[in-house]
């Protein structure tokens, strides 16, 4: 009896030895610099090289909670990402569909449909921010050769029109993802499933929503984790079609220009740990989602 | 027998010794063979340049320079810089500095006083010297130079009946809308007024510090550290420009930099515009549809009781407080900000030099006919409030940027606009 307890004991011990590098590794990478944030977060510290940093306590966190600048960025990072995700989930899923079907050239078309994916962001946007010019912009020139508006739409300058505009070229770049991502959750449902619905006289609408949607909603969610935390840290996109424009700054634009322009590491790391305890609160509605939609 | 272990020791000891014989040879240097590290442009005609001019220097000398790139950003140099400041580091000894970042720099530079003499500091534009003077010590020396100038088409101001460029913002807007309307009518669509950067970046800082300087508004924070930035003058300018838009400016100009409006510009597609110096060689190059079709000259006045004004660009050489050779390296930036070298600048790059003796000499304007104009306009060149702002600069001139971009797009009045810069200018300057 007491040896089996010391072959467990050792067992276990051996268990923590084998863990221990991993959490070092994990310690060293991700909890060390974020208690450092924490650490800066509570300091008023200048990062010019004289100015010795002094402790403020939550004063950067009041300064950034009552800033209005702040408040309009998660606005405008959470219209985004509401309206992006769920525009790429519906055509993700559409396009996913179509090529999980058989039909000729069907290796062909899920190697095209990613290649908005696979241009690097920077490029992308600079592309659209050229096609969407005032002036010398195809969409313009396009839009007033078909006499479809009036005069030309200075698109990038007005959030009203600049918003939307971002929206549909995170779509048309992220949806192929959005896409390969499904169709693989797409390949695992069985064909015998859609047989036995077909012989019980079962219409595509009710096998979409009976057997299609059930069973691809775990790596659905999976892709609305991944795709919506990624909206929420947006910040190229934005960036470089709108450049700084305050009217139209993200969370992480906000939280760049405190750190990078600004240099200041206290406001900056209080902006980082605040846009942090944002996003933790979409990875809890999420998983607390997925646990009673599976449970 | 000597036992391994001495052996080791008295190999290590005699390893050490001429270790250190070498460190000694390498860092006193005894005149000659001494390396400098200068980061600075390594790319482009600028690049070019500057890498020929370091290798003459170090022939002359007998001392080595190592050029380290920096980003073509500037702000991403300045990020880069404060690296090696934040560290202390002696690893660079020569810095290439922009106009705007003197208060950063001035704790890590060494005084150039020391190493420049009193009538030769003088020879520079009195406006830069000033500006490169923090708390009375010389940061940097200027090495070139740059000015908002407006850009005006020849050919169609004389079509129009116009003898002479506008002196005025208003006569400006007046002869842009009528040439605008011209132009239009006989079919060319996009054509338009007056283009400038209106973009929410440090380019439509200096566009509006320059209309608010001409009405008399004054520079946002003064020398003194007052924010005057809310006064009737500059809400008055600000006003003026964003009557502009969407009349004789086009509506996306409040996303137009520098390249924005100048790819308006050189297709012939405006009749005036605001930019800095470099568009003159771009626009006069031989495959350019204006190409000697147009001139330069100084921006107009707010008014006819106001000033001309300029917004003071460029670049200056620093020597590092941290270099461990400071008398090499401030003899390498003398050398760089000579008349001499400035002179082979201005012929080269057609840069302007930061010395106004250079602006009356035959060979310069033989090669730059144009540069007697900007004499006057470099005379009255006005500086961001950067020098009394220091490391807060960015965030007064954010604030301005961004209610300024505001005020053109319509999205706030002229009067809020100066109202939430002044209270962002009142945090930072106490």
């Amino acid at each position: 009896m007491a040896k089996e307890i010391d072959l467990m004991e050792r067992q276990r011990r051996l268990a923590w030895y084998l863990i221990v590098p991993a959490v070092l590794v994990v310690f060293l990478v991700i909890g060390y610099p974020l208690i450092q944030v924490l650490v800066y977060s509570v300091l008023k510290y200048k990062l010019d090289g004289v100015t010795p940093p002094s402790f403020v306590g939550l004063g950067n966190y009041l300064f950034i909670l009552t800033d209005s600048d702040f408040w309009h960025a998660v606005a405008i990072t959470l219209i985004f990402s509401v309206c992006s995700v769920t525009l790429e989930a519906v055509l993700g899923l559409t396009v996913a569909m179509v090529a999980n079907s058989n039909f000729k050239g069907r290796s062909f078309l899920r190697i095209a449909i990613l290649i908005p994916w696979a241009i690097p962001t920077v490029v992308s946007s600079k592309i659209w921010a050229w096609m969407f010019n005032d002036i010398y912009g195809i969409v313009n020139v396009l839009l007033t050769n078909l006499h479809l508006i009036p005069q030309k739409i200075a698109f990038l300058a007005t959030p009203i029109t600049a918003v939307p505009v971002i929206i549909a070229v995170d779509v048309w770049k992220t949806t192929p993802f959005m896409s390969l991502l499904l169709l693989a959750g797409l390949g695992l449902i069985p064909g015998d499933l859609y047989e036995a619905a077909s012989i019980d006289g079962a219409t595509a609408v009710k096998k979409f929503f009976s057997i299609t949607l059930p069973l691809v909603m775990p790596t659905l969610l999976v892709a609305l984790i991944f795709r919506t935390l990624d909206a929420l840290r947006v910040f190229d996109i934005f960036y470089i079609m709108v450049g700084g424009q305050g009217n139209m700054a993200t969370m992480a634009i906000y939280n760049q220009q405190w750190l990078v322009s600004f240099l200041d590491a206290g406001i900056g790391s209080a902006a980082s740990v605040i846009i942090l305890i944002i996003i933790m609160i979409f990875v809890i509605l999420y998983t607390r989602f997925s646990k009673t939609s599976f449970e | 027998m000597i036992s391994p272990k001495k052996l080791l020791k008295r190999y290590l000891l005699r390893g050490v010794g001429s270790l250190f014989l070498v460190s000694l040879a390498t860092t006193t240097g005894f005149g000659a063979g001494v390396t400098i590290r200068f980061t600075g442009d390594s790319s482009g005609d600028s690049g070019t340049f500057t890498k020929a001019l370091i290798e003459e220097w170090a022939q002359k000398t007998g001392n080595k320079v190592e050029i380290i790139s920096r980003p073509n950003d500037a702000t991403a140099t300045l990020a880069q810089y404060q690296q090696y400041w934040a560290a202390k580091s002696p690893d660079v000894d020569v810095y290439q500095v922009d106009v705007i970042w003197m208060g950063i720099c001035a704790p890590h530079a060494v005084d150039m006083k020391k190493y420049v003499k009193e009538d030769e500091i003088s020879q520079h534009f009195p406006r830069i010297i000033e500006n490169n003077t923090v708390n009375g010590k010389l940061v940097a020396i200027p090495w070139f130079t740059d000015a908002g100038i407006l850009y005006y088409r020849t050919d169609l101001l004389e079509k129009y009946g116009y003898k002479e460029p506008p002196k005025t913002w208003e006569e400006l807007a007046e002869m842009a809308k009528k040439i605008q309307d011209g132009e239009r009518k006989e079919g060319k669509k996009d054509f338009q007024g007056f283009v400038f950067q209106g973009k929410a970046s440090e380019s439509v800082t200096c566009n509006a510090l320059e209309w608010v300087y001409s009405y008399g508004g004054g520079t946002i924070i003064d020398p003194d550290k007052k924010v005057t930035i809310n006064n009737p003058n500059a809400i008055k300018a600000l006003q003026t420009a964003r009557s502009w838009v969407g009349s004789i400016s086009p509506p996306g100009v409040v996303t137009y930099g520098e390249e924005e409006a100048r790819n308006v510009w050189q297709a012939g597609n405006s009749a005036f515009m605001r930019n800095w110096p470099y568009a003159y060689a771009t626009g006069q190059d031989p495959k350019s549809p204006i190409a000697g079709k147009f001139d330069v000259t100084v921006l107009p006045k707010g008014g006819d009781n106001g000033k001309n004004a300029a917004c003071l660009g460029g670049w200056q050489l620093m020597v590092s407080a941290y270099s461990k050779q400071p008398d090499t390296a401030a003899d390498l930036v003398k050398f760089m900000t000579s008349q001499e070298s400035q002179k082979k600048r201005a012929l080269q790059l057609s840069q302007f030099p930061t010395l106004p003796a250079l602006y009356s000499d035959p060979e310069v304007l033989a090669k730059n006919g144009w540069f007697k104009n900007m004499l006057d306009v470099l005379k009255n060149a006005v500086a961001r409030p950067s020098t009394v702002t220091g490391a807060d600069y960015n965030q007064i001139s954010t604030a301005f940027f961004q209610n300024v971009n505001k005020v053109l797009s319509g999205g706030t009045s002229a009067q809020d606009a100066v109202q939430q810069v002044e209270k962002v200018g009142k945090r930072l300057v106490r």
